[in-house]
């Protein structure tokens, strides 16, 4: 980390108004490198006008986030994915058969 | 007993009609990025207008030195809310560089070394609105504040005001820059307080 950037922990409470999970600790995908690694290891640039999270390899961008008043404008378009690990989900109810459909 | 009353004038705010809606003042004068700042040497920097015709025109550094430069003093407005008055430049006017230039196109997409874009109406470019500057308060122009060069469009909210310009793109559609395209508002008038894209 230098003094120009923070590292990507610092996301952990703006993105925590939207997600309901740590982003942080998800698995980020850079789409122009595709270099993988935890959302907090992003090198972050901002707090204004934006938060800019940049992959710690090549340095493009993977992630923003402006905050304005009452809304928040998210851009991952930099990240081809996002790998978040979650409890089993509980088990469903069975599902009642299908009638026959006619034809 | 003299009841003298200073009526209801309130405190006059500092920088006076100066200072749009929603600012405030700074000496200082403060550093944002959305980036790691890059270091671009004069002998390899370059500045490159792309008409939409396909059409390119070139400067290099010792070109931009030698063309006619102007010392504007200005205002500056951050759409973070901090203003700087009386700031002093120098630097190249557009309607130098845009002379040689046939465009009918009416939008810019401004564009950086380290990959920064922003974009706006191409006459928010002309007539003695925008420079190319490369020296600020007397001195060469910082890495920090965009150095070698960077756009200086005082007008606008200063994200306008590409930091390391490298370039123009004449389009015949706007087609929104870096800020612009994650909730910043497309114009960024700071007199009419456009900072979000619906304000």
């Amino acid at each position: 980390m230098t003094a120009e950037h923070l590292d990507g922990n610092a996301l952990a409470g703006p993105l925590a108004e939207i997600f309901a999970v740590d982003v942080t600790a998800a698995t980020g995908r850079c789409a122009s490198c595709g270099l993988a690694g935890p959302i907090a290891s992003l090198h972050v640039y901002g707090p204004e006008p934006g938060l800019v999270a940049r992959c710690s390899g090549c340095e493009e961008v993977v992630l923003r986030l402006v905050r304005g008043p009452g809304v928040a404008w998210l851009d991952l378009r930099g990240a081809v994915s996002l790998r978040v690990s979650l409890p089993d989900p509980p088990d469903l109810p069975d599902l009642p058969d299908l009638p026959d459909l006619p034809g | 007993m003299a009841i003298v009353s200073r009526g209801f004038h309130g405190r006059p705010r500092a920088g006076g009609d100066r200072l749009p809606p929603g600012q405030y003042l700074v000496d200082d004068f403060p550093v944002l990025s959305a980036g790691p700042t890059p270091r671009v040497p004069t002998d390899r920097w370059e500045f490159v207008i792309d008409t939409e015709s396909g059409q390119t025109h070139r400067w290099s550094w010792q070109d931009l030195m030698a063309l006619p430069s102007q010392t504007p003093t200005v205002d500056i407005h951050c759409v973070t809310r901090w203003s700087k008055l009386d700031t002093t430049w120098e630097g190249v006017s557009l309607d130098v560089l845009f002379e040689d230039v046939e465009t009918a196109a009416d939008y810019a997409l401004v564009h950086s070394y380290g990959g920064y874009t922003t974009n706006l109406p191409l006459e928010e470019l002309l007539d003695g609105k925008a420079w190319i500057a490369h020296r600020f308060d007397g001195e060469e122009l910082a890495p920090v504040h965009g150095g070698p060069a960077r756009l200086l469009v005082p007008h606008l909210y200063l994200w306008k005001s590409a930091k390391w310009v490298r370039g123009i793109r004449l389009l015949n559609e706007d087609w929104p820059g870096f800020w612009e395209t994650a909730g910043y508002h497309n114009f960024g008038d700071p007199w009419l307080e456009q900072r979000y894209e619906d304000d």
